[in-house]
């Protein structure tokens, strides 16, 4: 799905969130509104710049008067609305869908590549989930690494469906896509065949670099492949001492 | 084209049936196929040689489908209450059933039509099922088919139809129950060179198979409430989206819009008029979610089946980005009669809130399996006790499940209630799209549960968080429980869990998982205590 034209007459509406009052133009979301005032909306699946995806549902926010929490990335502001971002409920909702994303695949922090700079693991810290109250799945999922740049690992794939989005939508190659449904979901290239054999993937990166965990990462970052090489001291030692 | 046009067409097909006193009338559609009709009607065919006062033929669905395959021997034009019915009838019953005709009901194969089954019901959507050839273009005509599409294109505008239709105070029979002449409104407003009407037959709750008989027993009426919509709302272009495990029904919507086109009820200037109107099928590929209205249409445009958020919503912005009306097959059903007979006829059947008759699917411990249409406001217990012919052997009732695994359960201290939407809703359960699941006192309340939660975790698309994740912990919890081994800790996540994921979730299917877990809970939290073990 296309982002939305800009409209040539683009009214300005005010709006209350928090309790304080702003303008926004009225073919703004409630996200953007919120990230220009620097109040924090957690997400996982939204990002500037690709299409809206609406699926993490952390973004989700009360409006004042309406039954239904509406998702912030995804509702235009209007005239009058009454928001509230971080209410008691919204907070308890959030923290549980993180503890549920924790839960449903392998997301150990303390060796995974992204460790520090994953933004799971900083929405956790921000959600409060210091331990997750549902029982872990433990599925083994695979690791692919034929790629000779980069690697996924669907241990640690939260399907934000992002590296889909910026290869079809900015990269305009469409390699990644989703296959399976419910649980057995994930991500793969080209016809679910391995990485290093796709014949559209352009090894441009950018799906890395949007991947918001250590699902996609650069060859050669895992804890695992640091590796000393010792053996060449008692060779160089050899070659100083025959001279 | 104009309504005397059509009679005399009508009048003209009805003809060359002229020398024909009765008809024998096999059902043919999926649930008497399966028990064996079709060497039935061909033993029939067979053995009838009287001279050509008798017809047999094979019809639609009759209603008492545990009782399959049903026969029927009506006078011409007559309806089942008018005709002697055969229940279980064999091949080698042809004989005997034939010299039957015009005489007396052979006792061993009777069903009498005027128990409560037959003589309560109300037929409307149902009108024409079991009495005309689901195969036959001028059978439908021959029985006051098309004359609907045909008033409101030759006496009416575009808006006295929405008028009708507002009048009627239809709602939709998907299950959501939102006004049709409101949904129909808001399409027909919105200013667009091209716009879309889906008939949606995607039915896959578990129990439930109203719409699937329609498509089989009257395709037409679908198409003709379809073309009457798209006049409406100024469509030119529309789909029929039925799932690929209703073959007979796709095999026969089919070959009914090659007829319709073919007579000119389709295609390009239809009767002779301005309005072109093409109706194309798109299978669905055993997606339960695809039901959704998104999903459905992200499916029909070849994309993955999975809901997007609304707003937009189809009316705005639905198929290809083009304005979409989306009503259910049962919905379209009802259009016709509606045309013909006026809105304020409809608004007068049903209560106050919920206008006409709405068909149910009774299955599970009931006495009578089958379909049965009544006016909306009907007792559930006239439903289920009188019609149904309740529990089978003795068993007492306990609950029914109403609208699959988006519903609930209602137990029998409320069976006194009015069917309609609303007061459905008040008992936290929802009209759905009527299939009616009936326990008895041996059902296992928590384990009905869990099925439920089961099936919506292995349909669940997989997009949004909640519903992936949620309705897989929530089964866990279930299967625990039912396992005798969860403890109160476990409940109580399981209720937290189950406000998560209706509050959160991204479409309907999320949102409504959690019900069946919550209505059990409402009415029989006692089952799920006695199955907990202490810490």
């Amino acid at each position: 799905m296309p982002p939305p034209a800009p409209q040539p007459n683009v009214r300005v509406v005010t709006l209350t969130i928090d309790g304080k009052d702003f303008s926004a133009r009225a073919d703004e979301t409630v996200i953007e509104l919120c990230r220009e005032n620097k109040i924090p909306i957690p997400s996982l699946c939204y990002m500037d710049g690709l299409s809206i995806w609406g699926a993490c549902r952390l973004c989700l926010v009360e409006v004042v008067g309406q039954g239904r929490l509406v998702a912030a990335c995804s509702t235009r502001v209007a005239e009058g609305m009454n928001i509230l971002t971080n209410t008691e409920r919204l907070q308890r909702y959030r923290r549980t869908i993180v503890e549920l994303l924790f839960a449903e695949r392998n997301h150990v922090c303390s060796v995974c590549v992204s460790n520090g700079h994953c933004e799971l693991q900083w929405l956790a810290q921000k959600c409060g989930v210091d331990h997750v109250r549902v029982p872990y799945r433990q599925v083994r999922n695979e690791v692919d690494s034929s790629h000779e740049m980069f690697r996924l690992d669907h241990n640690r794939c939260i399907l934000c469906t992002r590296c889909v989005r910026v290869c079809d939508e900015i990269e305009g190659a469409h390699t990644w896509d989703v296959m399976g449904r419910g649980s057995d979901c994930r991500v793969i290239t080209d016809l679910a065949r391995p990485w290093g054999e796709s014949e559209t993937c352009t090894g441009c990166g950018k799906c890395v670099q949007v991947c918001p965990t250590g699902a996609l990462v650069k060859q050669g970052t895992s804890a695992g492949e640091m590796v000393k090489d010792q053996h060449f001291l008692p060779i160089l030692a050899r070659r100083r001492h025959a001279q | 084209m104009n309504l005397d046009d059509l009679a005399e067409k009508a009048e003209e097909y009805r003809a060359r049936d002229a020398g024909i006193t009765h008809e024998v009338r096999v059902c043919v559609a999926a649930a008497c196929q399966s028990g064996g009709s079709l060497p039935v009607l061909e033993a029939l065919k067979a053995e009838c040689s009287d001279g050509g006062t008798c017809k047999v033929k094979g019809v639609g669905c009759m209603g008492l489908c545990s009782a399959g395959p049903m026969v029927a021997i009506a006078p011409k034009g007559g309806t089942i209450p008018d005709s002697i019915l055969y229940r279980e009838v064999k091949p080698h019953d042809a004989v005997e059933v034939l010299a039957s005709v015009g005489g007396t009901p052979v006792e061993r194969l009777h069903t009498p039509t005027d128990q409560p089954f037959f003589a309560r019901q109300q037929r409307i959507v149902r009108e024409n099922s079991g009495l005309i050839d689901p195969e036959s273009f001028t059978g439908y005509v021959a029985a006051g088919g098309y004359a609907g599409l045909i008033k409101a294109l030759s006496e009416m505008t575009p808006g006295d139809v929405l008028r009708e239709m507002t009048t009627s105070g239809l709602r939709g029979r998907g299950g959501g129950g939102y006004p049709t002449g409101l949904k129909w409104s808001t399409v027909a407003k919105m200013p667009a060179d091209q716009k879309y009407v889906i008939c949606n037959g995607d039915e896959g709750d578990p129990g439930a198979f109203m719409d699937r008989a329609v498509l089989e027993s009257d395709p037409h009426r679908v198409l003709e409430g379809m073309a009457i919509a798209a006049y409406a709302i100024g469509a030119t272009k529309g789909y029929v989206y039925v799932r690929a495990e209703y073959p007979l029904a796709v095999e026969r919507m089919e070959l009914a819009i090659r007829k319709a086109k073919r007579s000119g009820f389709l295609g390009s200037k239809i009767a002779e008029t301005q309005f072109s109107f093409e109706v194309e099928i798109r299978l669905g590929a055993g997606a339960f979610v695809c039901g959704e209205e998104t999903a459905l249409m992200a499916s029909i445009e070849g994309l993955r089946g999975q809901p997007r958020p609304r707003p937009p919503y189809p009316a705005e912005a639905g198929l290809w980005g083009y304005p979409t009306l989306i009503n259910n097959v049962e919905t379209f059903a009802n259009i016709a009669p509606i045309i013909t007979h006026g809105g304020e006829w409809f608004a007068g059947i049903g209560t106050e809130k919920s206008k006409g008759t709405k068909v149910f699917a009774l299955a599970g411990s009931i006495r009578n399996i089958g379909l049965i249409e009544v006016p909306m406001g009907m007792s559930l217990r006239e439903i289920i006790e009188e019609i149904g012919g309740g529990c089978p052997g003795g068993k007492a009732f306990k609950a029914v499940q109403t609208g699959g695994p988006s519903g609930g359960c209602i137990p029998a201290q409320h069976l006194d209630i009015a069917v309609d939407y609303d007061s459905l809703k008040t008992l936290g359960t929802m009209m759905g799209s009527g299939g009616m699941i009936v326990m008895d006192e041996t059902c296992d309340m928590v384990d009905v549960a869990r099925y439920f939660m089961e099936f919506c975790m292995s349909e669940s698309c997989g997009k949004c968080i909640p519903c992936r994740t949620g309705t897989w912990q929530m089964h866990e919890l279930l299967d625990r429980i039912t396992k005798s081994k969860g403890t109160h800790k476990d409940l109580a996540l399981l209720e937290e869990l189950c406000d998560v994921v209706q509050a959160t979730s991204l479409c309907g299917l999320g949102q409504s998982a959690p019900n069946p877990v919550l209505s059990t809970l409402r009415y029989f939290r006692e089952e799920y205590e006695a199955k907990l073990t202490a810490e």
